[in-house]
C-alpha cells in the first residue's frame, strides 16, 4: 500500500516559480496553457498493518503537521491499495 | 548575562552571531548543539542563519522537530528573549513562535546585498536603543525572505504594533521600489503579542564592524543587552 500526497501553494500565495515556468512555456510556443502553478510530490511507502481508513488518517496528519505549512500550503492525500 | 546561539546542521552565521556577543556585547556566549534541551542558564537565546537541514522541504521547516526547539517553545512562553535572525526567522515562523511565512522571493533570485530597514517599533526589547523611524543600513543574504501572512494576521501585526522593521529607501520612505523582496507591507522583522521573540530577514550580526561596510547592526545588539542588564 502507498500513499501519495500532493503540496501545493493555496491559491492567491504568490508562486514566482511557476510563473517563472510559465514565461518558459510561453517562450517555447506552447499553445493554450493559461497558468503554471509548481508544488510537491511524496510518495510514501506503507508497511500494510494500518487499515485504508486508519492510513488515510496518520498520512494526513503527517501532511497537515510536517509536509505542509497550513499558513501557505494546502494538501491532497491519495491511498493506493 | 548570558547568551546562547543554537547550532543546527546546515547553520552558518552561528560563529558570527558569536563573535559579535563576545567582542562588541562583550558577554559570555555558548553555542547550543540542536539535540542539547537545557537552556536554563540563558538570559537571551539567537537563532542564527544559515541552512538548517539544507533548507530541505522548506526553509526552516525540518529545524522545527529537533529536540531543542521544544525547550525553546517553553523558553519563549516563560518570557526568555529569542532573536532569530535569517534562518532563524523562517525557523520561528514553522515553528508557530512567530505568525506569517517566508515564501521565494518575489523575483526568484537568492539576493546578497545591503539594504535599508525602518525602526518601526522602539520598544522592544530588542531596539530599545534606538529611535522610531531610525534607518539601518544592513545585509540580507536569502532566496525565501518574503514574508506572507493572511489579511486578518496583517491588521493584528499593525495594530499591536509588532512590525518591528520594515525595508525602506535610504530616506526611511516605505517604498514598492525599495522592498527587495516582495514581502507584504514591506516587512522585515516581527514580533511576538509579548514582545520577547523577534524574527528579522537582515543580518545585524554581519553589520557590526565598518570594515564590513556598515556597524548600524550594534544597536540592536545593544538594545538586548540594555534590555538584560535591567532584568538578568
Amino acid at each position: 500500500m502507498k500513499a501519495k500526497v500532493y503540496v501545493n501553494l493555496k491559491p492567491g500565495v504568490l508562486d514566482p516559480q511557476g510563473k517563472a515556468i510559465h514565461h518558459s512555456v510561453e517562450l517555447l510556443g506552447f499553445a493554450g496553457i493559461s497558468d503554471v502553478r509548481q508544488g510537491k510530490y511524496f510518495e510514501i511507502a506503507l508497511d500494510g498493518t494500518l487499515g485504508e481508513e486508519q492510513a488515510r488518517e496518520s498520512v494526513a496528519r503527517l501532511a497537515r503537521e510536517v509536509l505542509s505549512n497550513p499558513i501557505i500550503e494546502d494538501y491532497r492525500v491519495e491511498i493506493e491499495t | 548575562m548570558k547568551f546562547g546561539v543554537i547550532v543546527f546542521p546546515g547553520s552558518n552565521c552561528d560563529h558570527d552571531a558569536y563573535h559579535v556577543i563576545s567582542k562588541h556585547v562583550g558577554q559570555p556566549v555558548d553555542f547550543i548543539w540542536h539535540r542539547d534541551t537545557d537552556l536554563s542558564s540563558y538570559d537571551a537565546v539567537i537563532i542564527p542563519g544559515g541552512f538548517s537541514y539544507g533548507d530541505y522541504l522548506r526553509a526552516g521547516a525540518l529545524a522545527r522537530f529537533s529536540p531543542v526547539m521544544n525547550s525553546l517553545k517553553n523558553y519563549a512562553r516563560d518570557g526568555g528573549l529569542v532573536l532569530g535572525i535569517c534562518n532563524g526567522f523562517q525557523i520561528l515562523c514553522e515553528a508557530g513562535l512567530l505568525p506569517g511565512a517566508l515564501i521565494r522571493n518575489r523575483d526568484l533570485h537568492f539576493i546578497c546585498d545591503h539594504i535599508f530597514v525602518r525602526v518601526d517599533n522602539a520598544e522592544t526589547p530588542f531596539t530599545n536603543e534606538l529611535t522610531r523611524g531610525a534607518v539601518l543600513r544592513l545585509p540580507i543574504a536569502h532566496a525565501e525572505g518574503n514574508y506572507v501572512c493572511d489579511d486578518a494576521t496583517l491588521e493584528e501585526l499593525q495594530r499591536d504594533n509588532r512590525i518591528v522593521f520594515r525595508y525602506c529607501d535610504n530616506a526611511g520612505n516605505i517604498t514598492a521600489e525599495s522592498n527587495p523582496n516582495g514581502s507584504r507591507d514591506n516587512i522585515a522583522g516581527i514580533c511576538n503579542h509579548e514582545r520577547n521573540v523577534l524574527g528579522l530577514m537582515p543580518h545585524p550580526e554581519r553589520a557590526c564592524e565598518d570594515l564590513l561596510g556598515s556597524s548600524d547592526g550594534r544597536d540592536i545588539f545593544r538594545s538586548l543587552a540594555a534590555t538584560l542588564a535591567i532584568t538578568a
